[in-house]
């Protein structure tokens, strides 16, 4: 049976990842699609999964209090989506849907969570892995708080 | 010093607080460039040029809303006058282009000031390898010259990336920081030239960005915004460390403004 260990050993996420913590990995990985405009997670679930998005777009969505759901974020092909899985107490804090169809590769958080525990280098690796992600995306949100093209434009 | 009377021939609303001055009797400029636009009785601005440097009989100012000299050119319509001096400043490194894949970083309305550069290169399409842009606004709402994109991608095969700061539902787009469109596009980091105009801190991390995918610091052109007033380096209004923002630049290449870009209260 066609495994996702090459699928997986090939993406930037998993690059150079050595292989019996690859194969650990894969024995927690599964393929998922999610038409357009179905939710992958919603706010407050149990975040027991992440992705990597192999095709299509998934927004991020925030939604204020008696206002529409915002986009805050939009990832695509090649980037990850979701790392609640990681951090107590495991829920989800915004939701995501699906743009367009989309298809991703899910992991299952629980089981890795798990055998990071067993393994600490594995934990190590994908720590090491994920922490840039988060930097980069709290980096982003922070210049888009800035607010650096001035003045708001009316909503509509 | 003295402006030239110039006719408003056509105003064309781009945005919410947004708008071109078509204004009568063409000029030569280069990309890059700008004017200052005499608003009589109440003020003069500095204003990119933002349309096609081979077209004559029209000049082209793409202008926002924002202080009491542009509220002004807003309320300006066909057959008005208004005051031009110019044009002033560096231009794009267009002719340096050649035979690379060419990088437009715009961020709001930093792509007024681009687009007399893609209109050039698009002009001699052949000459240049991958042609890139990407484009944050901050909503969909602030998005300029949209209507242009569909025939940069389809006739010149330019990768076109928009992306905005946040978005409602019906928004299909990218949302997030210009930098993250970069992945997404094909170009050859150390056989391309960028250009980027929009807010410094934009560009900073533009950037940054760029440098760490392997691009050279001389490979990079910014736009500077300072306070201009004579246009022609008398005044010292614009000065940035060693230079004039109206004479010497607005455009520079990075290598140039490397040690005093982002140095605060310069």
């Amino acid at each position: 049976m066609k495994t996702l260990e090459p699928i997986l050993a090939e993406h930037p996420f998993f690059k150079n990842l050595d292989k019996r913590h690859l194969e650990l990995v894969v024995g927690c990985a599964a393929n998922v699609r999610f038409d357009a405009g179905r939710f992958v997670f919603r706010e407050g679930e149990p975040a027991d999964q992440f992705y990597l998005i192999r095709q299509g777009k998934v927004a991020i969505e925030i939604s204020p209090p008696q206002g529409e759901p915002i986009i805050m974020q939009t990832l695509s092909e090649g980037e990850i989506l979701g790392w609640s899985w990681l951090v107590p107490p495991y829920h989800w804090q915004f939701d995501a849907q699906a743009v367009e169809l989309t298809r991703a590769i899910t992991l299952d958080g629980k089981c890795l969570r798990e055998k990071c525990q067993e393994d600490h280098g594995l934990g190590y690796e994908l720590l090491s892995r994920l922490v840039p992600i988060i930097g980069k995306s709290m980096e982003a949100a922070r210049l888009q708080l800035l607010d650096v093209y001035g003045d708001r434009a009316p909503r509509s | 010093m003295v402006p030239e009377l110039r006719r408003v021939k056509r105003v064309k609303r781009d945005t919410f607080d947004t708008f071109t001055l078509m204004l009568e009797g063409g000029g030569v400029f280069l990309p890059g460039q700008f004017n200052m636009l005499y608003a009589f009785g109440v003020g003069e601005v500095p204003i990119s040029l933002s349309g096609d440097p081979a077209e004559t009989g029209l000049l082209h100012h793409t202008i926002r809303d924002v202080g009491a000299v542009t509220r002004a050119l807003t309320r300006l319509k066909r057959g008005s006058q208004v005051g031009v001096r110019g044009p002033f400043g560096s231009a794009w490194p267009i002719e340096a282009c050649r035979g690379k894949d060419v990088v437009l970083m715009a961020g709001g309305i930093g792509l007024a000031p681009l687009r007399p550069a893609i209109y050039s290169l698009l002009k001699e399409r052949d000459r240049y390898g991958e042609i890139v842009l990407l484009y944050g606004a901050r909503t969909r709402q602030d998005l300029l010259y949209v209507e242009e994109f569909e025939r940069w991608r389809g006739k010149f095969g330019v990768q076109v990336r928009v992306t905005v700061d946040s978005a409602g539902r019906g928004w299909k787009g990218n949302v997030g920081v210009v930098t993250t469109l970069l992945p997404r596009v094909r170009f050859e980091p150390a056989h391309a030239l960028t250009m980027i105009c929009g807010p410094e801190v934009m560009m900073r991390f533009s950037i940054l960005e760029l440098k760490s995918l392997g691009m050279e610091d001389s490979n990079i052109y910014v736009t500077l915004e300072r306070n201009m007033k004579c246009a022609v380096g008398f005044c010292g209004h614009c000065q940035f460390g060693p230079a004039f923002i109206c004479k010497d630049g607005p455009v520079f290449s990075f290598e140039r403004v490397r040690s005093i870009f982002g140095v605060r209260e310069l």
